[in-house]
C-alpha cells in the first residue's frame, strides 16, 4: 500500500470535507428549527462570495493592504449574508408558517431560482477570478505540495465554527430558545420565548456562516460564478442528512465522510462514479441507521 | 372526469387524426427571417450571447449599408434553449412557425442535434458557430446542417499530434469534465493515443464539472506518472485543474482544447495559466474582418466579445452572402451558394463541403505566454 | 392609505436599497481593474421594492382577511371546488373544455402544439409523483430517474432491436414500475425528509450512471435519431406530427387521469391516504405498509416511465442532461403548486408551470427570475396550492341515517414528518 498516496487522499477528503461541512452547518440549524429543507442556502453562500469579490476588488483599488482587505472584505460579506438570509425568510418562509409542509419547500426551490438569476444578471454569467485572500504563510512552505495554507485554514475554521456552534446551542440563552423552538414551537411560545425572532436569528447565523464558507471556498478555489451554490447546495444537504440532520457534530462529521468517500473512491476506483459512490453510502448508511450517523432514532410515541 | 367526456375527446382525436392534416406554407413575402438560437440564460448563457450579439451586428450592418438583401430587411429571430435538446426542439418549432428562413445556432451539439430533425423536415440551412460534435456533419444525418468550427476529431488529432511528436511526451493522462463536448473529445485523443505505437494512456478519468475540489484526481495523475496531460472540456474545470497541479507542484505540460482557448481561461487562473497549451481556431485576430468585428462589439457594448463570437460573426456573414448569391431563401438556392461560393469571413476566406464542414477552417496549437495566448508555428 | 404605511414602505424601500448595493449598483472587472458604479440601478431597486412593499401589503392583508372568514365558517368551501362540484356548471364546463383541447392544434402554429404536448406530458408527470407525494405522503425528489428509464428504455430499445414506439409504451411503463420497486425497497423504512434525501440521490445515481456508462447508454452525447411515433405508416409533416404527438398526449393524459382517478377511491389509494395521515394509526388498521408503500412507487413510477417513451419520441434526441436534478423540482412543484392530492390542480399546475417559462420568452432573460418569483409569491398567498385538495369523509348524521358521504376540504393535506 502506498501509504503517501492513501495520506494526500486523506488531506484531500478532508479538506472537501471540511467545505460541504460548513455550507452543511447552515442547512442543519434550520432545518433543525422549522423543519423545512433551506434550499437557498447554497445561494446565500453564492451571495456571500459575490459581495466578498465586490468588497475586495474594491478595497484593493482604493489601496488598503491585504490583510486588512481580507478582513474587512470578510465582514462585508458575512453582513450582507445574513441580511440576505434574513430578508428571504421574512418574505418566503415566514408567511408560510402555517402552511402545509411542502408549501416552504417550493418556496425555498423557486427562491434558489430567483436568487441564481438575479446574480446572473445583475453581475455576469461568466467565472470571476477571485482574489486569494488567505496569504500563503510562509512555514507552510515545505508542505506545500500535500496541503496549502488554505487548505489548513478552512479545516480549522470548520472545527472551530463547529465547536463555537454547539457551544452557543448548549449554554446560551438563545441556544436554549432555539432548542425549545426546535423540540415544540407552540410550546416555547407558551413559555415566553419570541419564535420568529429565534427563527431569524437562526437565519441570521446559518447565513453568516455560509458567508464564511463562500469567503474561505471561493479564495481557496479562486472563482466564481452564479451557480456554484446550487452544487455546493446539494452536497452539503447530502452531507447534513447523513451526519443526522439537526446535529450541529452531525453535520461536520456528516461532510467528513462525504468528502473522504468521494476522495477515496476518485483515488482508487475512478472519479467518473464519485458522485455514484456518495449518493450510494447515503442510501446504505440510512438503511442501517435511518436517522443518519449521529441522528437520535425516536421511538414513536402514539 | 365523467366518461362521457372521455369518450367523446377521444374520438374527436380520432377523427381529427383521420381527416384533419393540412401542410404549412412559408411566405416569401415580407422580410428575411434569420433565427439566432442558443444558451441565452442558465449557466451556459455565456456561450450563446456572443452568437445573438454577432449576429446583431452583422444584420445591423447589412441593413444599414444595403438596405437588406434585395431590397428586403433582414430580421433577426432571437431564441433561447438553455442548451436542453427538448427546449431546443420548442425553440426549432417556435422558430420554423415563426417562418425563420435560416437559423443560426444551436450552441450546444446536444441540442443542435434535437433541433436539427426539425430543421431538416423543414428544409432549413442551419449553421453553428460552435457545435463540434463530429456526428453533425460526418453521420450524413442532417444534410441541411453547416458549421463554422472544426470538428471535435480534428482537434484531438492535433493535440496528440503535437503532445507526441513536437513534444515528445510518452505517457499521457487524459481526462474530460464528462459532458458532451469534452468527453467526446477525449474519447477522440484516448483513440488516437493508443494507435500509436510508443505512447500509451496511463489515466482517463472525469471530474465532476462544478465539483469544489480537484485535489483526488490531481493526485492520481501524480501517482499515474503522466508526463502531459491532456483534458478535454470547458475553462472553469481546466483552471481549477491546472491551479491545483501547480499548486501541488506538479509542472507536467497541460494540453487542453477550444472551450479552454478563452480568455477568461488566463483571468481566472492567473499566472498558473502560464504555459498551458489549448488548440483554437486558427488566429484571425490579423484579419481586417475580424479586427472591425471587435471593434463594432466593444462599442456597441463596451466590451471585449465572448466565446465564438467570430464563428457567429463568420456563420451570419456566410449565411447572408448564401442568400444575397441564390437571390432567394430557398433551400436549394442556399445549399448551391454555401458549397460554391468563397465568402470573406472573420475567420479568413471559407466556403463549405458537402458535409457542411467550412474548408479554411482549422486548429492551430496555442501556449499561454506573458498572460496571453500565443499561436504556435508547427 | 396611512401614513404609518407610507413610513413602513420606506423603510423596506431603503432596507431594499442597501441590501441589493452591492450586487445591483458595482460593477468589478477584476481583470481590468475598473469598477463600474451603476447608480441608475439603485433608484429602480428604491422606486421598485417601495411600490411592490403596497402591493404585498395588500395581498397579505386580504389574505389575513380571507382566512378569518374562513375559520367563522368551517364548512365554507373554496368557490373553484364549489363550481367543480356543481353538475350546472362542471357539464358545459368541460364540453367547452373538449371542444377546445379538440381545435386547439388547429387554432395555433405548430409552436403552440408543440409547447402544449410538453405541458402535457408535464400532466402526466405530476398525475403520476401525485399518487407517491400528494396521496401517500411520501416526498420523492428523485421521480426524473423513473422518467429517464422510461426514455432510455425507449432509445435504446429501439436503436439496438429496432422496435416500434407502440411496443416501447408499456415495456417503459413496465420498466418505470420495476424500478420504482427497486427505489421503494430500501427506502421502507425511511420517513419524511430522509426519504427525500435518499430519493435525490437515487435520481442523481442514474442520471450519472447513464452520463458515465458509455458503453450501454452512449454517455453524454447522447441518442438521436429516435423515431417519432409512427402511424399505420403514414408520413406526416411537422406540422401534422406536432397534431399526431397532441392528440396523442390528450389520450395518455386522459388515460392517466382516468385510472389515477379510479385508484384514488380504490382500496389501495385510500391505504395510500390513510399512510399518509398517519402511519401508525394506518398499520393498527391492518394495512400492509410495506405493500401499500411499494405499490405507491411502483404506481407512481409506471406513468413517468410511459411518458418517458413519449418524450424520447417527441424529442428523437435524448442525453442525460435533461434528467438532472432541477427536473424533479419542477415536476415536484407542479405537485404542491397546483394543490396536493387534487387532480384538476395537478393539471392546472402543469399548465402554468410549464407554459409560463415559455410565454414568459417576451422578458428573454428576465425569465427565469420571474419564474423564481412567481413560484415564491404563489406559494405564499396560496400554500395548499392553486386546487385544494379534497378529502373523502364519512360522516355519522345521528340514529338510524347511513353513513352519508361528503366531502370537505383539506386544510393540511401534509406528508407524515417524524413526529407524531
Amino acid at each position: 500500500m502506498d501509504w503517501e498516496y492513501f495520506f494526500e487522499l486523506l488531506l484531500g477528503g478532508l479538506t472537501r470535507g471540511s467545505i460541504y461541512a460548513l455550507i452543511a452547518l447552515g442547512y442543519t440549524m434550520v432545518y433543525g428549527i422549522i423543519e423545512l429543507i433551506n434550499f437557498a442556502h447554497g445561494e446565500i453562500y453564492m451571495i456571500g462570495a459575490f459581495t466578498a469579490l465586490i468588497a475586495a476588488n474594491v478595497l484593493t483599488m482604493l489601496g488598503m493592504n491585504e490583510l486588512a482587505v481580507l478582513v474587512l472584505a470578510s465582514v462585508v460579506a458575512i453582513l450582507y449574508s445574513a441580511a440576505y438570509g434574513f430578508t428571504v425568510e421574512k418574505i418566503a418562509y415566514k408567511p408560510l408558517r402555517q402552511a402545509p409542509r411542502l408549501s416552504p419547500l417550493i418556496s425555498a426551490i423557486g427562491m434558489s431560482i430567483f436568487l441564481q438569476n438575479y446574480v446572473l444578471l445583475a453581475q455576469t454569467s461568466d467565472f470571476l477570478p477571485f482574489p486569494s485572500l488567505i496569504p500563503e504563510l510562509e512555514f507552510m512552505e515545505p508542505i506545500a505540495h500535500i496541503i496549502s495554507s488554505a487548505e489548513v485554514i478552512i479545516i480549522l475554521t470548520t472545527a472551530v465554527v463547529m465547536i463555537l456552534l454547539t457551544l452557543l446551542i448548549k449554554y446560551t440563552r438563545i441556544g436554549k430558545a432555539m432548542r425549545a423552538t426546535a423540540q415544540d414551537r407552540s410550546m416555547a411560545m407558551l413559555v415566553g420565548v419570541n419564535v420568529n425572532r429565534v427563527i431569524s436569528t437562526t437565519f441570521v447565523i446559518g447565513s453568516a456562516l455560509a458567508a464564511v464558507g463562500g469567503v474561505l471556498i471561493a479564495s481557496h478555489i479562486g472563482m466564481i460564478n452564479f451557480y456554484i451554490g446550487f452544487i455546493a447546495g446539494i452536497k452539503a444537504f447530502t452531507a447534513a442528512v447523513l451526519g443526522g440532520i439537526g446535529s450541529i457534530p452531525g453535520a461536520v462529521l456528516g461532510g467528513m465522510v462525504l468528502g473522504w468517500t468521494e476522495s477515496f473512491a476518485t483515488g482508487y476506483v475512478s472519479s467518473d462514479y464519485e458522485d455514484v459512490f456518495a449518493f450510494a453510502l447515503l442510501v446504505i448508511i440510512l438503511i442501517f441507521r435511518p436517522a443518519g450517523i449521529l441522528g437520535r432514532s425516536t421511538t414513536q410515541k402514539v | 372526469m365523467n366518461r362521457f367526456g372521455n369518450v367523446l375527446i377521444t374520438a374527436a382525436a380520432v377523427l381529427v387524426l383521420v381527416f384533419g392534416v393540412s401542410g404549412m406554407a412559408a411566405a416569401q413575402e415580407g422580410p428575411i427571417k434569420v433565427g439566432v438560437a442558443g444558451a441565452h440564460s442558465g449557466d451556459l448563457a455565456s456561450y450563446g450571447i456572443p452568437t445573438v450579439r454577432a449576429a446583431t451586428l452583422v444584420v445591423e450592418e447589412r441593413n444599414e449599408q444595403f438596405g437588406g438583401i434585395d431590397g428586403k430587411k433582414i430580421e433577426l429571430l432571437v431564441e433561447d434553449d438553455v442548451c436542453k435538446p427538448e427546449i431546443a426542439t420548442n425553440t426549432a418549432t417556435k422558430l420554423v412557425s415563426d417562418g425563420a428562413h435560416v437559423v443560426i445556432g444551436h450552441i450546444c451539439s446536444g441540442a443542435t442535434k434535437a433541433a436539427l430533425g426539425i430543421y431538416n423536415d423543414q428544409k432549413l440551412v442551419t449553421m453553428s458557430p460552435s457545435a463540434t460534435n463530429p456526428a453533425l456533419t460526418q453521420s450524413g444525418d442532417y444534410p441541411n446542417f453547416y458549421r463554422t468550427i472544426a470538428s471535435d476529431d480534428a482537434q484531438a488529432r492535433l493535440q496528440v499530434d503535437y503532445a507526441l511528436k513536437e513534444m515528445g511526451l510518452k505517457k499521457l493522462a487524459v481526462i474530460h469534465d464528462k459532458g458532451d463536448y469534452g468527453k467526446g473529445l477525449a474519447e477522440f485523443a484516448k483513440k488516437f493515443i493508443e494507435d500509436e505505437e510508443n505512447a500509451e494512456v496511463v489515466l482517463y478519468e472525469g471530474v465532476t464539472p462544478g465539483a469544489v475540489d480537484y485535489s483526488a484526481v490531481v493526485q492520481k495523475v501524480k501517482r499515474s506518472d503522466a508526463d502531459g496531460v491532456i483534458f478535454g472540456g470547458y475553462h472553469p474545470e481546466a483552471s481549477k485543474i491546472v491551479m491545483q497541479m501547480r499548486k501541488k507542484k506538479m509542472d507536467i505540460p497541460f494540453i487542453s482544447d477550444d472551450g479552454v482557448k478563452d480568455d477568461t481561461f488566463i483571468k481566472v487562473a492567473g499566472e498558473y495559466a502560464e504555459g498551458v497549451y489549448a488548440t483554437g481556431p486558427r488566429d484571425t485576430s490579423k484579419n481586417p474582418i475580424a479586427k472591425k468585428a471587435v471593434e463594432q462589439h466593444k462599442a456597441k457594448y463596451g466590451e471585449d466579445p465572448g466565446a465564438f463570437f467570430l464563428n457567429a460573426y463568420a456563420a451570419a456573414m456566410a449565411l447572408l452572402n448564401a442568400i444575397d448569391v441564390a437571390g432567394s431563401t430557398d433551400y436549394d438556392g442556399i445549399t448551391k451558394a454555401l458549397q460554391s461560393e468563397f465568402v470573406a469571413t472573420p475567420l479568413g476566406i471559407i466556403r463549405f463541403d458537402e458535409r457542411g464542414d467550412a474548408i479554411g477552417i482549422g486548429f492551430s496549437m496555442y501556449q499561454v505566454q506573458n498572460g496571453k495566448y500565443v499561436e504556435l508555428e508547427e | 392609505m396611512k401614513i404609518q404605511d407610507i413610513k413602513e414602505s420606506f423603510f423596506i424601500a431603503a432596507w431594499f436599497i442597501l441590501l441589493t448595493f452591492p450586487i445591483m449598483v458595482i460593477q468589478v472587472n477584476p481583470i481590468e481593474n475598473i469598477i463600474e458604479w451603476r447608480w441608475w440601478n439603485l433608484i429602480l431597486v428604491g422606486a421598485g421594492s417601495f411600490m411592490l412593499s403596497f402591493v404585498w401589503r395588500y395581498l397579505m392583508n386580504r389574505k389575513a382577511g380571507q382566512k378569518r372568514k374562513e375559520s367563522e365558517d368551517a364548512e365554507d368551501i373554496p368557490l373553484t371546488q364549489r363550481l367543480l362540484r356543481n353538475p350546472r356548471f362542471f357539464v358545459p364546463a368541460l364540453i367547452v373544455l373538449g371542444v377546445f383541447v379538440f381545435a386547439f392544434p388547429f387554432l395555433f402554429s405548430a409552436y403552440q402544439i408543440n409547447i402544449m404536448t410538453t405541458a402535457l406530458i408535464y400532466v402526466v408527470l405530476g398525475l403520476g409523483l401525485n399518487i407517491v407525494v400528494g396521496l401517500a405522503g411520501l416526498l420523492d425528489l428523485g421521480y426524473v430517474a423513473f422518467y429517464a428509464v422510461g426514455a432510455y428504455s425507449y432509445a435504446l430499445l429501439n436503436h439496438h432491436f429496432g422496435l416500434g414506439f407502440w411496443t416501447v409504451l408499456p415495456v417503459g411503463a413496465f420498466m418505470g414500475a420495476m424500478f420504482g420497486v427497486l427505489l421503494g425497497f430500501p427506502v421502507l423504512r425511511l420517513r419524511g425528509d430522509y426519504l427525500a434525501i435518499v430519493t435525490l440521490g437515487f435520481g442523481e445515481i442514474i442520471r450519472l450512471i447513464l452520463e458515465n456508462w458509455n458503453a450501454f447508454s452512449f454517455g453524454p452525447s447522447g441518442i438521436a435519431n429516435i423515431p417519432r411515433p409512427g402511424f399505420f405508416g403514414v408520413d406526416f409533416s411537422l406540422e401534422a406530427s406536432s397534431r399526431y404527438l397532441y392528440f396523442l398526449m390528450i389520450a395518455m393524459a386522459l388515460f392517466t387521469i382516468f385510472v389515477v382517478n379510479r385508484l384514488q377511491n380504490s382500496r389501495i389509494g385510500r391505504a395510500w391516504i390513510a399512510l399518509r395521515e398517519d402511519e401508525i394509526a394506518c398499520q393498527a388498521m391492518g394495512i400492509d405498509k410495506t405493500k401499500t408503500k411499494l405499490t405507491a412507487f411502483a404506481l407512481g413510477a409506471t406513468w413517468a416511465g410511459m411518458v418517458g417513451v413519449m418524450f424520447a419520441a417527441k424529442t428523437t434526441f435524448i442525453n442525460p442532461a435533461s434528467f438532472t436534478f432541477l427536473e424533479s423540482a419542477i415536476i415536484l412543484s407542479i405537485v404542491v403548486l397546483g394543490g396536493m392530492g387534487s387532480i384538476v390542480g395537478v393539471i392546472i399546475g402543469a399548465l402554468v408551470l410549464i407554459l409560463l417559462p415559455e410565454y414568459l420568452r417576451a422578458f428573454s432573460e428576465y425569465r427565469m427570475l420571474l419564474f423564481g418569483a412567481i413560484m415564491v409569491i404563489m406559494m405564499v398567498f396560496r400554500p395548499q396550492g392553486i386546487i385544494s385538495g379534497v378529502r373523502r369523509t364519512y360522516q355519522f348524521k345521528g340514529k338510524g341515517d347511513k353513513a352519508v358521504k361528503t366531502r370537505e376540504t383539506v386544510k393540511q393535506p401534509a406528508p407524515t414528518t417524524d413526529h407524531s
